[in-house]
């Protein structure tokens, strides 16, 4: 009994410390002091403030960067996945290990070194670096996280479907889209949702191929901010609100792979 | 030739993988409205030929025809072809009535049409009031139905199965397979239908295709292919068989096991080895007598249901037999067989023959290694020679090391008192080898041939 509750314990205390600096920051986000730590009473004033356009214009906007980058970069690097996957597979054996150990790299590489060598590429072609140039980078490295979530799925797929498909009288055009798609579709569905919670996420290689045009998205806004002394109060809103959001796309992942588990 | 009485013609086709040959030069004539089976072991190249019709896969060399129409580089969807896969290939993301009218759908049939179409297709499957349902919720042999349903629909020209109830136990294969004879009736088409079941290929064709090692062995009906198996192959993969060497003394005499024996047939000419063929069923077994040709001893008796399976022992060669009546284990028995129930093979060649050139009067090279042979002193160094070797003075190793050259045990063949084995070597050529001893299809061995049964002789430049 006592080493039942020992064991609780130990797992609840591990979580709260994990857990302690976002509940922190949820629980300060219902206040208006300007410095954490500071209570003031109970207020949404920063959550309709972060909504107002106004004083923390550049805020809204690193946020609506963010988004649309995330969801460009996430688009495309799923359509681009899903292709590389259907190739991988079609591959024979021996070059199939090799491009799969290849797009394993990336995945295994740090950040900062994508970012860097990005930041070097885009330079030495002379490519103004914005919004085109974070976008491209987001998608180089979601799209070995699309083929690794498409994969699985081709594999479980009856090799014969696709030639049932071209029997039937349909182009392989049409195979693939009536056929191979709906396949393979909650793989593209789950890389999706990784690559946006992915490009969300990064800073590294956001930081290195973002310019000086003045673009920010949220990581680079929130890092400058940081640096500049002291964090926007607006900050602990949207931290709460990301948190919330990218909890429930969590979520809705688990609930998708444990229903694929059971059939 | 009559171009328009054939729907598929293959006319000298021959297939690659890379290096590797695994369609050698075919040819195949059918017939509109024929049930052709494509019969093999397992790798014989069968389902690489039935590939090359759907379009799946395309020739090395040669052209398909189908109705008439040059099809060898024509993509799959452009085939008057339709296919029933093995493991069904029914698209799991569709129901049972989709699944049904994917071809049609695609070929922009009107609904109404579709629907009694597809209904129809149901019906003729026995599966009607099944079209809601979901094919990930139905039994093997029901989405086997609703694979040949969806292929049917369409009404192609030929439909071509490729060992469509193998998947499927015993009892559901034999219904399938009464249900499939039905269908090809009713419905008129050509079924061209692969499978590695010689009972299955028995009961449902009107032609059998028998296939081995990328080549047709024989074409014919199946009691053509029954009764007058082609050769030691055939002869071994259809049905049971006592397969023996024999001796053709004169014509409609032959001699095997020591006894000479009256047959039907002629024209091998005098004193030629052949291959004899007698089923176990046309044996008449009783106790030995003045009318026994051959008497022997019974050494096992099995019974299998409708008759009891025996081997007898008779100078030296077993004999399976098959009767109704039983003769126990060590009762002394005599064998007779009727003149037409002997079948003659003409050997396919009696030693192993193979394209050397000779190093020195003691050694000659061949299957691309140096042998030692009794001294040559007719023939100069250098030249092209013939090397004979005969099958049982082939040595078989377990230990590879020990063997000049390796190689794999392919086909084993038992002849009453010696297996004749054919030993694909890593050189690349078939070695025959008549051995007493017991090996198993796939042993990997070593291959060793001594000095003094080497016979070399010169190449007779023409």
């Amino acid at each position: 009994m006592v080493k039942r509750i020992l064991c609780q314990g130990y797992l609840w205390l591990l979580l709260l410390l994990l857990y302690a600096p976002i509940f922190l920051i949820m629980i300060y986000s219902f206040t208006e002091a300007k410095v954490l730590g500071n209570w003031t009473g109970f207020s949404t004033k920063l959550y309709s403030s972060l909504f107002v356009s106004g004083t923390h214009h550049s805020l809204t906007n690193a946020l609506l960067n963010t988004l649309s980058i995330a969801l460009i970069a996430a688009t495309a690097s799923t359509l681009l996945g899903s292709v590389t996957a259907i190739g991988i597979f079609n591959l024979r054996s021996r070059a199939r290990k090799a491009i799969s150990f290849v797009n394993n790299i990336p995945i295994l590489n740090g950040d900062i070194i994508i970012g860097i060598s990005l930041f070097l590429l885009f330079v030495s072609l002379g490519i103004p670096q914005g919004y085109i140039t974070v976008v491209l980078a987001h998608i180089t490295f979601c799209t070995p996280y699309v083929v690794l979530s498409v994969l699985p799925r081709l594999k479980q797929m009856n090799p014969n479907i696709y030639e049932a498909a071209l029997d039937l009288g349909a182009t392989p055009m049409q195979a693939l889209r009536k056929v191979i798609v709906p396949e393979i579709l909650p793989g593209m569905i789950s890389g999706f949702m990784l690559a946006v919670t992915l490009s969300i996420d990064d800073f590294a290689v956001t930081v290195f191929t973002i310019g000086n045009e003045g673009l920010e998205t949220l990581s680079t806004y929130i890092y400058a901010d940081a640096r500049k002394g002291g964090l926007t109060p607006e900050l602990r809103p949207l931290s709460t609100i990301i948190f919330v959001l990218v909890l429930v796309l969590l979520v809705i992942i688990n609930r998708r792979a444990s229903k694929k588990k059971e059939e | 030739m009559q171009q328009s009485s054939y729907i598929i013609e293959v006319n000298g086709v021959s297939k690659f993988f890379g290096d590797k040959m695994v369609l050698d030069n075919i040819n195949l004539y059918v017939k509109k409205g024929e049930f052709v089976t494509v019969l093999g072991p397992s790798g014989c190249g069968k389902t690489t030929l039935l590939r090359l019709i759907a379009g799946f896969q395309t020739a090395s060399e040669g052209e398909i025809k189908i109705a008439g129409k040059e099809i060898t580089q024509t993509p799959p969807h452009k085939r008057p072809v339709n296919t029933v896969f093995q493991k069904y290939a029914l698209f799991p993301h569709l129901n049972v009535f989709d699944n049904i009218a994917f071809g049609l759908k695609l070929k922009k049939i009107p609904k109404q049409i579709i629907g009694k179409k597809v209904k129809a297709a149901l019906r003729m499957v026995g599966m009607t009031d099944y079209e809601y349902r979901d094919v990930n919720s139905l039994s093997g042999g029901q989405q086997q139905r609703v694979a040949i349903a969806r292929a049917i629909v369409n009404e192609p020209e030929v439909l071509l199965l490729d060992e469509p109830l193998a998947a499927l136990d015993l009892k559901m294969r034999k219904d399938m397979q009464m249900e499939l004879k039905e269908m090809h009736k009713t419905l008129g088409i050509t079924f061209v239908y692969v499978t590695h079941d010689q009972e299955e290929a028995l009961t449902l064709s009107d032609t059998i295709v028998v296939m081995s090692e990328g080549k047709i062995q024989q074409i014919g009906t199946p009691v053509d292919i029954y009764n007058e198996p082609i050769n030691s192959f055939v002869a071994d993969f259809i049905g049971e068989s006592n397969i023996l060497n024999g001796i053709m003394v004169k014509d409609k005499l032959v001699r095997f096991a020591g006894v000479e024996f009256e047959c039907v047939d002629e024209g091998f000419g005098e004193n030629m080895p052949v291959d004899v063929v007698v089923r176990p069923e046309d044996w008449y077994i009783f106790p030995d007598s003045d009318a026994s040709q051959i008497s022997g001893v019974v050494t096992s008796s099995i019974f299998k249901g409708v008759h009891y399976e025996m081997v007898v022992n008779a100078n030296g060669y077993e004999f399976i037999v098959q009767d109704y009546h039983h003769f126990a284990v060590g009762e002394r028995v005599g064998l007779l067989v009727k003149p037409f129930d002997i079948h003659i093979m003409k050997k396919e060649r009696v030693c192993n023959t193979f394209e050397g050139e000779l190093v020195d009067e003691t050694h000659v090279d061949f299957l691309g290694c140096t042998f030692e042979c009794l001294p040559v002193t007719t023939i100069a160094p250098g030249a092209k020679v013939q090397v004979h070797v005969d099958f049982k003075d082939v040595i078989l190793q377990d230990n590879e090391e020990d063997g000049t050259l390796t190689g794999d045990v392919c086909f084993i063949l038992y002849k009453g008192d010696h297996y004749h084995l054919t030993v694909a070597s890593d050189w690349g050529e078939d070695i025959f080898v008549d051995t007493d001893d017991v090996w198993d299809n796939g042993d990997h061995v070593g291959i060793t041939i001594l000095p003094e049964s080497i016979k070399v002789t010169q190449v007779v430049e023409s």
